[in-house]
């Protein structure tokens, strides 16, 4: 070993194998040291709420007890209360009704798009897009002035359909496939504060305030771009061939889609689904804005946990355990798939 | 025969309505999504336009919008309300002026490169709204950061996003490396530092708070030796900001953590090889292998992660409720409070406000660092 090989710092040791397979004992210890506390700071606070779950008021508030039969008794009191007593099973099905059935629609509707935008070419002109754009902001306009928005919506198709007949037809400019996507993938920058507002006002008008179906199609709206972000690359990535010898066979496109593209990029809609599934699960602003009572979802109700009395930490932590371990143990399974899932996204972008 | 004539106009019918769908299947796959697209991100981003130039009222029953143009936008950067969004501002001073000019001095020469190099009009204009958004937060920044001053929610959520993100990426890109090493159990470390990306944002605030609570969490013995009982992290600004921080970082890091592992892992492993028997230190390796390879992955991956945080609300909001004050508010949450105290034109002004901020945030990193990183492929 040269001096300067000696001179090195810990650090750099730390990242230093003699060979590929082996590395030598100081850093493999600093490695497995360095992953170890990283593990313990994961692991803590998941272990400190599963310990407090089993706790009553008294244990919790006469300090910090750790370990369950040796400095504190362990027992089912918060867990008998939350589950049996507390109307906690409502939510926790709404939960699980939105999450599944808006994860479901957001790939349907997602991975379609993303397949049609892959696999065939698109050209709409830029006047369309346009004078839509226009005649939307008008109606808008129209009905915040008063006018009823039947009409206006009406009024505003004719004039549609009218400028795609006349002069929509004597411009060449238009967008592609890749504008297209751009713009679906893009929405989801926008923060969701911005939309919630209108949203929130239109499901009031359509007194739909407060329902399932309404979280669920925002939710749709809302994962929408992931899908067709991280479908597309999947379908870009399958072998055409397949595809044409059964539209040459006499299949239509959603035949093709359905019984030959679908299957073949499974595992990259394993990851998307449980990616999306677990934004869902999770949501909290749409979720609070949009529900009250009856559609209420578990991040609603652990956030309301906040009592005059300060937060009853024994019943918050059973609620947090049951919203956490059943994704925790799926996402155990496909942690793989996801990953994959994520990186083929991220090196597309 | 009649009969036989009758299926045959049927089946013709039926073939020509197959045929339509066909030749428009493309159309028909991409419209359920644009639908939902118009429904539920256009439609409501142009109403919002609408509510942000409006007072609202509740009036009988229903509610009334009167329009009052700029006004809401005006309350914000300027007048009552530009305590909450842009903080209390205080005259700058000999130092902060000196800041100013070096800032502003690496800005133009920035600005003068592009223009010597490569010029494109578009690229000017873009480069000069990024440059306005930085230079109205650095003087923000400038004029509340002192003594005296206050910050407001847009530094808060800066900080959040600019610090958050830094953070969660070095811990993030480290736990990679030492991952990516020859090591038993790679597996059980992926799958456990996978854990806090699933657990929900509410439940990660209120987990952090049993947690940093001095008197009865696990670290009470801890604090009461330091003395510290009567002390609480969430009366004063900056521990209350950290703590969120510290909630943010410990559920975001293993995104970039899962995300940076599986491209290190997918790297060539014979040029790594080659430089090591050439013998290149780690570092070399790193800087002229690794990196290189990892870097478009680790641009989008931080690209992603500049979106999400431009969000944030729900561990600031179940953390400390915004407070002490005003100090961990998020712009989200702020917007959130003034629709909550019925001001929805307000409220959307702050929300558009953020919209415009993460918008041309994320769209100069996209442009100037994205871009760049991805020059090798």
């Amino acid at each position: 070993m040269t001096a300067q090989q000696k001179s090195r710092g810990f650090i750099r040791r730390l990242f230093e194998a003699e060979s590929l397979e082996e590395m030598a004992i100081a850093p493999k210890v600093g490695v497995y040291a360095a992953l170890a506390f990283w593990t313990l700071i994961v692991l803590f606070p998941l272990y400190w709420v599963l310990v407090t779950s089993f706790k009553i008021e008294v244990q919790v508030d006469s300090g910090p007890f750790y370990l369950p039969f040796v400095d504190f008794s362990p027992t089912l009191d918060a867990w008998n209360f939350m589950l049996l007593e507390n109307n906690t099973l409502g939510p926790y099905l709404n939960s699980v009704v939105v999450a599944l059935s808006s994860t479901l629609l957001a790939l349907l509707f997602g991975s379609l798009a993303a397949y049609a935008l892959v696999r065939i070419r698109f050209q709409v002109k830029l006047a369309a897009v346009l004078t839509f754009i226009v005649l939307l902001i008008a109606v808008i306009a129209a009905v915040a002035l008063g006018a009823p928005w039947q009409a206006a919506t009406a009024i505003a198709i004719a004039l549609f359909l009218l400028a795609l007949g006349t002069f929509v037809r004597r411009f060449e400019a238009a967008v592609g496939n890749n504008d297209i996507e751009f713009w679906m993938i893009s929405n989801r920058i926008m923060p969701p504060i911005v939309a919630v507002l209108p949203i929130y006002v239109m499901f009031q008008h359509l007194r739909l305030l407060d329902t399932q179906f309404a979280l669920i199609s925002t939710y749709t709206g809302v994962n929408l771009p992931i899908v067709v972000w991280l479908t597309r690359d999947f379908f870009a990535g399958i072998p055409l061939d397949l595809e044409e010898s059964a539209e040459i066979d006499g299949a239509s496109k959603f035949r093709v889609f359905f019984t030959i593209a679908l299957p073949l990029v499974r595992s990259g809609l394993a990851a998307t689904f449980m990616l999306v599934l677990i934004l869902t699960w999770n949501e909290f602003l749409l979720a609070l804005f949009l529900t009250n009572a009856n559609a209420q979802t578990m991040p609603v109700l652990v956030a309301a946990q906040n009592t005059t009395r300060g937060p009853q930490w024994w019943y918050m932590s059973v609620l947090i355990v049951i919203m956490i371990a059943p994704v925790i143990i799926i996402a155990g399974f496909l942690q793989k798939h996801i990953a994959r899932g994520l990186l083929i996204g991220a090196v597309k972008g | 025969m009649t009969i036989s004539a009758a299926v045959q106009a049927q089946r013709l019918k039926r073939e020509a309505r197959d045929e339509w769908i066909d030749r428009h299947s493309g159309r028909i796959m991409v419209l359920p999504a644009v639908i939902i697209l118009l429904c539920f991100a256009i439609f409501p981003l142009i109403v919002s336009v609408y509510l942000s130039l409006c007072r609202f009222a509740l009036a009988g029953g229903g509610f009334k919008l009167t329009f009052i143009g700029l006004f809401n936008y005006k309350r914000l950067l300027f007048g009552a309300q530009q305590y909450h969004f842009l903080g209390t501002l205080k005259p700058l001073e000999t130092p902060e002026w000196i800041l100013f000019a070096i800032y502003m001095a690496v800005i133009l020469y920035w600005l003068g490169r592009y223009t010597v190099a490569s010029f494109t009009v578009a690229g000017f204009i873009g480069r000069l709204i990024s440059v306005a958004l930085a230079t109205g937060i650095v003087l923000a920044a400038l004029a509340t950061l002192p003594a005296g001053g206050y910050e407001g929610t847009l530094l808060t959520t800066c900080f959040y996003v600019i610090v958050g993100v830094s953070v969660q990426f070095l811990i993030g890109l480290a736990l990679a490396l030492l991952c990516a090493q020859p090591i038993r159990a790679r597996n059980f470390f992926r799958v456990v530092f996978f854990v806090p990306l699933m657990v929900t944002p509410v439940g990660v605030a209120y987990m952090f708070r049993m947690l940093a609570d001095m008197q009865k969490g696990p670290f009470a013995p801890v604090s009461a030796a330091m003395g510290l009982t009567a002390w609480s992290w969430a009366t004063e600004a900056w521990s209350a900001r950290l703590m969120v921080l510290i909630g943010d970082t410990w559920q975001w890091t293993p995104f970039v953590f899962i995300v940076l592992l599986a491209a290190i892992e997918n790297q060539p492993r014979d040029q790594v090889e080659a430089a090591r028997l050439d013998g290149a230190s780690s570092w070399q390796i790193f800087r002229d292998i690794t990196w290189p390879a990892i870097a478009p992955v680790a641009g989008t991956v931080v690209l992603i992660r500049l979106i999400e945080a431009f969000k944030i609300i729900d561990i600031p909001n179940v953390l400390t409720a915004g407070g002490p004050g005003l100090a961990t508010e998020s712009l989200t949450l702020h917007s959130f409070i003034a629709w909550r105290t019925q001001d929805l034109g307000g409220s959307a002004a702050v929300g558009y406000l953020l919209l415009f901020v993460s918008t041309v945030t994320c769209a100069s990193f996209f442009n100037y660092v994205v871009r760049w990183t991805r020059r090798f492929q």
